[in-house]
C-alpha cells in the first residue's frame, strides 16, 4: 500500500476524530451493498484513503439544498461528508467560500484541467420554460449544464429533482422543469433519486468510482441496482403485519403504537424502490416507517402527483364521486331514451301486426 | 409509459373513466330491461304465490336433485370460482381500502394467506371450467365469443392480482398497474357483456320464480 499523502482521507478522518474501525465499518457496508467479498473491504479502504483526488463539480439548479444537507449534515462528522470533501470538490456554490466571478473561474479552471475526467454532480431540475427562471452568475441552468457536462466523465443526478424533475416538475410544472437525463444523452447519467437521497447511496456511487474507476451497475431508470433494486415494502420490518392483516388505522391508535403496517395510512412502500429500509437514516438509526410515518414514495418519478400522501395505494388518486354522479345521470337519460325507443318499436310492431283470419289459412298460395 | 405512470393513470383518470362507464352502462341496461315490461297476466293465480320470486333467487343457486352428480364440474367449479373470487375481491385489505375510497364503507379484511388460498382456488376453478367447456362438445357448441370474452375479462384480473401479490414478475409496479387496468377493462365491459349477469341474474330469477308461482309451479 502506498504511503498516503497528507491530504488523504486517512488524515482527514483522523483529524475529524473518526477511528479506523469506523472507517472500515463504512467500507464493509459499501462492500456488502455491492455484494463484494469480505476481502474487498481492505481494497475499498485503501482506494478511498489514497484516492487520487478526483475532481467533482457540483451544480445546483432548481432544488432546495436538501440533497447537500443530507450528505453533509445527517450526523457529525460524517464519513460520507468527509469523502465528499476528499474528492476535489472544485465547485459547489452552496459549500464554497468563493462567490461571483471567482467561483465561476474555479469551475472553468477545473473543467479545463480535468477535461474528460471530472465527475459532474447535479442536484435540482433544469427549467426549460424560460432561461430566466433559474440562473447562476447570469448563466441559465441549461447553458451551465450543457457546458459543464461536455468534459465530464459521467454525470450523477442527485435527488429526485435532478433524476426525475421532482417538485419543480409537479403538475402543472410552471417552469417546464426536466431531469438531467432528458438533456444529457452522450454521457453516462447515474440517477440517485430520493428527496433527499440517503447519504450512503450518494457516497456509495462516488466510492465505487473512486475504488474501481467505473460506475456501479444501473437499472433501466439509470439507478444503481444495489440500492434501488428492491422496494421499501419488501424490505420493511413491518411487512409481516401487512401479511397478517394488521394495520394502523390512524397515526395514534393501538395498531400504530404496536408498529403495525402503515398501508392504510398511505404508505407508498410497495411501489417505491430505495434502500431506506435496509441502510436507514441518521447513521442507521431509523427510517420514516420506523418513525411511524408511511413512505411518501420520494425516490419515484412524479411522486408529488401520485395522489394524497395519506391515501392507501389502492384508493382512487383523484375524486370519483362527481364522475359517478354524472355517469348515473347520463345512464338514466340514455336508459329512458332507449326505453322510449323500444316502446315505439313495440307500438309500431303492434300496429303493423295483421290478424290472421280462418280464410287466410285456407287460402291457396 | 413506465409502470408507475400507468399505475398513477389507473388510480386516477383510468378509474374515473372505468367507474363512470360502468355506472352509466348498468343504469342504462337496467332501465332498458325493466322498461320493456310484461303484458299483464289476466288469469287468476293458481295458488298464493307470495314470495315465490324471492325464494327462487336463492333456490336456483342449489343444484336440482341429481344434477350435482351429472355435472359436478359445472356446479363445484362454479361455487369455488364465485366464492373464491368474492373473498379475493371483498376481503383483501387493499381492496377494502378501494371500496372505502369509492363508497365510504369499510369492513374487516382477512389475513393475506387466506385471501391467497381463495384466489388460487378461484384461478384453478376458472381454468377447470375453461377446460370443461373446451372438452364437452355440447358446451363448446353453446359457447360463443361473448363467453370467451367474459372468461378472459374475469381471469386476467385474477391472475395479474395473484402475480402482483407474489411478485411473479420483476416489475411489481407494472404488474400492479396492469392488474388495476384489467379490472377497469372488466368494469367498462361488464354492463355490455355476459358479465351483466351480476345484476340481471337476480331480476331473471325473481321473474321466473314469480311467474311460475302464479302458474302453479311452486318454487
Amino acid at each position: 500500500m502506498n504511503r498516503p499523502a497528507d491530504n488523504t482521507l486517512r488524515i482527514a478522518l483522523s483529524d475529524a476524530g473518526i477511528s479506523r474501525r469506523d472507517f472500515l465499518g463504512f467500507c464493509a457496508t459499501l462492500a456488502a451493498a455491492y455484494a463484494l467479498p469480505a476481502s474487498s473491504v481492505i481494497v475499498i479502504a485503501a482506494a478511498l484513503e489514497n484516492a487520487s483526488r478526483t475532481s467533482v463539480i457540483w451544480l445546483s439548479f432548481q432544488e432546495c439544498t436538501g440533497c447537500t444537507e443530507s450528505l453533509t449534515r445527517s450526523h457529525t462528522p460524517t464519513i460520507e461528508g468527509l469523502i465528499l470533501e476528499q474528492v476535489s470538490l472544485d465547485y459547489h456554490h452552496t459549500l464554497q467560500a468563493a462567490s461571483g466571478e471567482a467561483a465561476e473561474r474555479a469551475r472553468e479552471e477545473s473543467m479545463r484541467a480535468n477535461a474528460g475526467k471530472y465527475l459532474l454532480v447535479v442536484d435540482g431540475s433544469v427549467p426549460l420554460g424560460n432561461p430566466g427562471y433559474s440562473t447562476i452568475a447570469g448563466v441559465s441552468n441549461f447553458d451551465m449544464l450543457m457546458e459543464t457536462a461536455k468534459g465530464a466523465a459521467a454525470v450523477i443526478a442527485v435527488g429526485t429533482c435532478a433524476a426525475y424533475g421532482g417538485l419543480p416538475a409537479a403538475q402543472p410544472n410552471p417552469t417546464g422543469a426536466v431531469p438531467v437525463s432528458q438533456l444529457i444523452k452522450d454521457k453516462p447519467v447515474i440517477n440517485v433519486p430520493g428527496c433527499p437521497p440517503i447519504p450512503v447511496v450518494i457516497t456509495g456511487v462516488l466510492a465505487h468510482f473512486l475504488t474501481f474507476g467505473t460506475l456501479p451497475e444501473l437499472d433501466g431508470r439509470g439507478r444503481p441496482t444495489i440500492f434501488y433494486g428492491e422496494s421499501i415494502h419488501d424490505r420493511c420490518y413491518r411487512r409481516p403485519s401487512y401479511d397478517q392483516g394488521k394495520f394502523a388505522e390512524s397515526f395514534d391508535d393501538e395498531g400504530a403504537r404496536k408498529g403495525w403496517c402503515l398501508f392504510k395510512l398511505g404508505c407508498k412502500g410497495p411501489v417505491t424502490h430505495n434502500a431506506c429500509a435496509t441502510t436507514k437514516w441518521n447513521n442507521g438509526v431509523s427510517f420514516p416507517i420506523q418513525s411511524g410515518h408511511g413512505c411518501l414514495g420520494c425516490a419515484e418519478p412524479d411522486f408529488w402527483d401520485m395522489g394524497s400522501f395519506y391515501k392507501a395505494l389502492s384508493m382512487p388518486a383523484t375524486p370519483v364521486r362527481k364522475a359517478v354522479a354524472g355517469a348515473a345521470a347520463a345512464g338514466v337519460g340514455a336508459g329512458v331514451a332507449v326505453a322510449f325507443a323500444n316502446r315505439a318499436k313495440k307500438a309500431a310492431a303492434k300496429a303493423a301486426h295483421e290478424t290472421v283470419k280462418v280464410e287466410d289459412l285456407t287460402k291457396k298460395p | 409509459m413506465s409502470g408507475l405512470e400507468l399505475l398513477t393513470w389507473a388510480r386516477g383518470p383510468g378509474l374515473v373513466l372505468a367507474v363512470g362507464i360502468c355506472i352509466f352502462g348498468v343504469i342504462l341496461r337496467l332501465i332498458e330491461i325493466l322498461a320493456l315490461g310484461r303484458q299483464a297476466d289476466l288469469a287468476s293465480p293458481r295458488q298464493n304465490s307470495t314470495g315465490s320470486g324471492w325464494r327462487t333467487i336463492f333456490t336456483r343457486s342449489l343444484p336440482p336433485p341429481g344434477m350435482l352428480r351429472r355435472a359436478p364440474l359445472t356446479y363445484l367449479g362454479g361455487y369455488v370460482f364465485h366464492i373464491g373470487m368474492a373473498i379475493a375481491v371483498f376481503f383483501f385489505v387493499p381492496h377494502i381500502e378501494l371500496f372505502r375510497g369509492l363508497l365510504g364503507l369499510r369492513w374487516p379484511g382477512l389475513p393475506n394467506p387466506l385471501v391467497d388460498i381463495a384466489s388460487i382456488a378461484a384461478i384453478i376453478a376458472l381454468l377447470a371450467l375453461l377446460v370443461g367447456r373446451l372438452v364437452d362438445p355440447v358446451k363448446r357448441l353453446l359457447t360463443n365469443a361473448g363467453d370467451w370474452l367474459a372468461w378472459a375479462l374475469t381471469f386476467v384480473p385474477l391472475i395479474t392480482g395473484y402475480s402482483a401479490y407474489h411478485h411473479l414478475f420483476e416489475n411489481y409496479t407494472l404488474t400492479l398497474a396492469v392488474h388495476i387496468v384489467s379490472v377497469e377493462l372488466l368494469l367498462v365491459l361488464l354492463p355490455f357483456s355476459k358479465l351483466f349477469h351480476v345484476f340481471s341474474l337476480f331480476i331473471a330469477r325473481w321473474y321466473n320464480g314469480e311467474i311460475s308461482g302464479r302458474k302453479g309451479v311452486a318454487s
